[in-house]
């Protein structure tokens, strides 16, 4: 028999995540009420979410970039981004983020996916570039079409990384789907896996790449 | 050898300055709770391995209090002005952009010579850790070469870090407080529980049907978890490997991997993914924080179609 109880940890997530409850509280109580309903007493509860918060840590790494990236922003990188766009003719926000995607799938793909990122690469270059490029086609953006670039500028990073990243063989979700699918009895190569990754690829940066241009069309329409 | 616990000791470090600087930041009323959160992070990466299980838990508690119920503020650190930007854009020119892309280029160069040359066979780095390591000693070149060629108050990099963590806040920490909240659901069997829900709604018969419930399941569950890596070994216990692959006699292969992007579409569709979806949200200051979400959605749910056909298509020649 199946014990569905331990689902009502999923909804408290849900609700929490649904009512914009403070995301942290609703983490915390959702782990506590999921360990309580799982038949952890309260000390094991707690220690078992430490344990896995602790052997998390490689998660918090990334932000040693700040530092360099707050510097850089200080002497006007921003700025200077944005110069660089306002240089370029051609340059439209789509355009630039459809050239980011591309850079983003092809270095994912080669298993360089920890080079770029949203601090390391959308905060100092990406959004401010795209928002130049937007603001020299059509002048000052409001509020709401500034906050469209650059959720773009995140998204396209997240679907460039995501539909690019399993065509490199050792990345961790290849290794995963090759060691699930091993305990049933089939051994297939990572390579193998990998290879199967690229027609999605392919449809991701058509799908992407069609809006962003569409959205770059929407930008310009209420300049008439 | 250079190990992740290097990694750990540099940015607890980082996080133990943050915390001194807004302990004496008195332009923030909410600073002793900031110098709190913070100084929980340094202590967490400098001696997590040290407090044990429970202290660890103890830890996450104060942040997830801390942040919850609103001691932690946005600081203003001491920075130059928009003008004082432009006219340092201005006077320096392209050449800003050098000392930018010292990181990514130490981490690209830095993986590639150390996986392509025998430089790898020394064993100087941990295993599969190297872009880590080249990532953390691309951001000290950066900051040497920044020093050297603009001389910056020695304290700036601090105080600015400090600047782009307190905008971030608490989203900083919640990736790893899912991660962790992960761990408990499978320790409840909450994946049985999906697994078992998702086979209720399978039709007999239908190829086609079984192969969308299995992709859409795929990004459902991902949803839920915040995470495909969760939700894959569930649906090919359920769906991927009794019926499609041992029933219906599908390409292990094409259902293993694109059945895991199926479940990438989903990770653009939810907050539980939030180094992916939140964390850039109040990284460029948007004020909705479901933003980046919202401009994803309608590139995922094409995409997860796509993904029903390809494997319908490819998996059953």
């Amino acid at each position: 028999m199946i014990n569905y109880w331990p689902l009502i940890g999923i909804a408290l997530v849900v609700i929490g995540f649904a009512l914009r409850m403070n995301p942290m509280l609703v983490v915390t109580a959702s782990a506590i009420a999921t360990g309580l309903i799982a038949g952890m007493d309260w000390h094991e509860v707690i220690s078992t979410f430490g344990k896995a918060f602790n052997d998390n840590r490689i998660i918090a790494i990334v932000w040693i970039v700040l530092p360099v990236i707050g510097l850089l922003e200080r002497f006007g990188l921003q700025q200077r981004a944005a110069a660089v766009i306002r240089g370029l003719r051609t340059a439209t926000a789509g355009r630039l983020l459809i050239l980011y995607l591309i850079y983003r799938q092809i270095t994912a793909a080669i298993g360089l996916h920890s080079t770029a990122g949203h601090p390391q690469t959308v905060r100092p270059l990406v959004a401010p570039m795209a928002l130049a490029a937007a603001e020299k086609q059509h002048g000052e953006l409001t509020e709401d079409e500034a906050e469209k670039v650059k959720a773009f500028s995140a998204a396209t990073d997240n679907v460039g990384l995501f539909f690019g990243e399993d065509i490199f063989f050792a990345i961790g979700s290849i290794v995963l789907i090759q060691q699930i699918l091993s305990t049933y009895g089939y051994n297939l190569a990572p390579l193998h896996l990998a290879l199967w990754a690229i027609p999605t690829a392919i449809f991701a940066f058509l799908i992407h790449s069609a809006r962003l241009l569409i959205f770059d069309r929407k930008l310009g329409r209420r300049d008439q | 050898m250079i190990t992740l616990h290097w990694l750990y000791g540099l940015a607890g470090l980082m996080f133990a300055a943050f915390a001194l600087l807004s302990a004496f930041d008195r332009a923030n009323t909410k600073r002793l709770g900031n110098a709190t959160f913070w100084g929980l992070m340094a202590l967490s990466l400098l001696g997590g391995d040290m407090i044990g299980d429970f202290g660890n838990g103890l830890l996450v508690l104060g942040l997830a209090g801390l942040a919850g119920f609103g001691f932690i503020g946005r600081s203003h650190p001491p920075t130059t002005s928009e003008e004082e930007r432009q006219g340092w854009s201005d006077r320096l020119g392209n050449k800003l952009f050098l000392p930018a892309l010292i990181i990514p280029a130490t981490a690209l160069i830095g993986t590639l010579a150390y996986n392509y040359t025998p430089l790898g066979s020394f064993g100087l780095i941990e295993a599969k850790r190297e872009t880590y390591v080249f990532l953390g000693l691309g951001v000290l070149l950066a900051l040497a070469a920044i020093f050297a060629w603009l001389r910056p108050p020695a304290v700036a990099p601090l105080q600015e870090g400090r600047r782009l963590i307190d905008a971030i806040g608490w989203a900083a920490v919640l990736p790893q407080m899912l991660a962790s909240l992960g761990v408990l659901f499978a320790a409840a069997g909450v994946g049985d529980a999906i697994g078992s829900l998702t086979r209720m709604v399978i039709p007999e018969g239908s190829v086609f049907l079984t192969v969308a419930v299995f992709g859409i399941g795929m990004a459902v569950f991902t949803m839920v978890m915040g995470n495909a890596f969760a939700a894959f070994p569930v649906m090919a216990a359920a769906i991927g490997v009794p019926l499609l692959i041992q029933g219906y006699d599908g390409d292990p292969a094409v259902v293993g991997a694109i059945g895991m992007l199926a479940g990438f579409c989903g990770t653009l569709m939810t907050p539980m993914a939030a180094n992916f979806n939140l964390v850039p949200a109040a990284l460029l200051e948007l004020k909705d924080q479901y933003g980046v979400i919202r401009a994803q959605v309608a590139t995922a749910l094409p995409l997860l179609f796509v993904n029903i056909l390809l494997i319908y298509w490819l998996a059953f020649r």
